[in-house]
């Protein structure tokens, strides 16, 4: 991207960085596939093509810039996710469920 | 060789020569995103050479296949544009060169999924898809870099004057345009003008830049009559493999 050799620079002339989203041919949701940089929103979308889809993965792509995800912190694990560990009760598999619903 | 020939092998050369042209950009994109349009761009390009230089050496049957044609021949013998053998340059140049030649091509494939002739018109039912998405792609770019920085707008600039002079090759028809459409409902060049005029000249103006003046058009490409000398150094790269071992095959 740069040619300066300055790394202070450097990063701040990188292209932003966007998170990828998408939605498979039999796919229900929209699932993160990974991250790409580019100059905006549109070039994003084509560039998620091109990285992402080349082998027919998707029929949906969202992109978003990832400054705009706001993520749990590591440290934060034990108070966010351990008070659901022993809690196996609120997994509803204890119920049968008719073949005709389909996919839940 | 027929007119339909002639007419399928243009088609092949242009799809080879530019494919073969964004492939040298494989490992050295400006950013590993464009790296990888690049040659997925080639690979579509490419993928289109075999339909076509098959369907023209079906038609010429003379026993050789699509790989004889793009591996086989010497700089005389191919048909593409001249504007498609120009060099690389730099990213801005590669990327105006296509621009410039996609939106002709997205014209051309357009007419030709209506011709009379079904194979030629299921190939370009293909590859009007991908080249809808590369014309998409370049005028992009074109904007994005022509109304950018100062540098990449000189660059833009730079890479349109010295491109200009190879865009009306695209637009001269001849006796195997004539004849293609008397027989099939081929597009003729002619009428291709103004239809990308349309398409290209927004764009460019968009991008900030200005459309050189004069009409002046190198010639000889889609003739095979006077190539530039770019092509023999191309030639020498692409078919090095198979000229010293021939039939190589993995």
């Amino acid at each position: 991207m740069t040619q300066d050799g300055n790394d202070m620079t450097a990063a701040k002339r990188e292209w932003p960085l966007w998170e990828v989203f998408i939605r498979g041919q039999h796919g229900m949701s929209h699932r993160h596939v990974g991250s790409l940089h580019a100059a905006d929103a549109a070039m994003a979308m084509k560039n998620a093509r091109d990285v992402y889809t080349r082998r027919y993965e998707g029929v949906s792509i969202w992109v978003v810039p990832s400054v705009q995800i706001t993520a749990s912190n590591p440290s934060d694990k034990g108070p966010m996710f351990d008070p659901a560990d022993d809690k196996t009760y609120r997994h509803p598999t204890f119920f049968d469920i008719p073949d005709d619903v389909g996919a839940m | 060789m027929s007119d339909l020939v002639t007419y399928l092998t243009r088609l092949g050369d242009n799809t080879l020569v530019l494919g073969h042209r964004l492939s040298e950009w494989c490992g050295r994109g400006p950013a590993l995103e464009e790296d990888i349009a690049l040659a997925n761009t080639a690979l579509d390009l490419i993928g289109q050479t075999q339909m076509w230089l098959g369907y023209a050496a079906e038609a010429e049957a003379k026993g050789r296949t699509a790989d004889d044609l793009a591996m086989g021949r010497d700089v005389w013998d191919f048909r593409n544009l001249l504007l498609l053998e120009q060099p690389n340059g730099d990213f801005g140049r590669t990327i105006m060169r296509s621009f410039l030649f996609d939106h002709w091509h997205l014209l051309m494939l357009r007419g030709l999924t209506q011709v009379s002739d079904a194979r030629m018109a299921g190939i370009a039912a293909k590859a009007v898809k991908e080249v809808a998405y590369h014309a998409d792609r370049s005028a992009e770019l074109v904007v994005g870099l022509g109304d950018g920085t100062e540098e990449s707008h000189r660059r833009m600039q730079d890479a349109l004057d010295r491109l200009w002079p190879y865009v009306g090759e695209m637009f001269i028809g001849d006796e195997v345009d004539a004849a293609t459409a008397a027989e099939f409902g081929a597009p003729v060049p002619d009428m291709l003008r103004a239809p990308w005029d349309d398409a290209v000249l927004p764009i460019l103006a968009q991008a900030t830049l200005t459309v050189p003046d004069g009409a002046f058009a190198h010639q000889g490409g889609k003739t095979g009559a006077r190539h530039t000398e770019h092509l023999g150094h191309m030639l020498t790269t692409m078919q090095w493999l198979h000229r010293a071992y021939p039939g190589a095959n993995w």
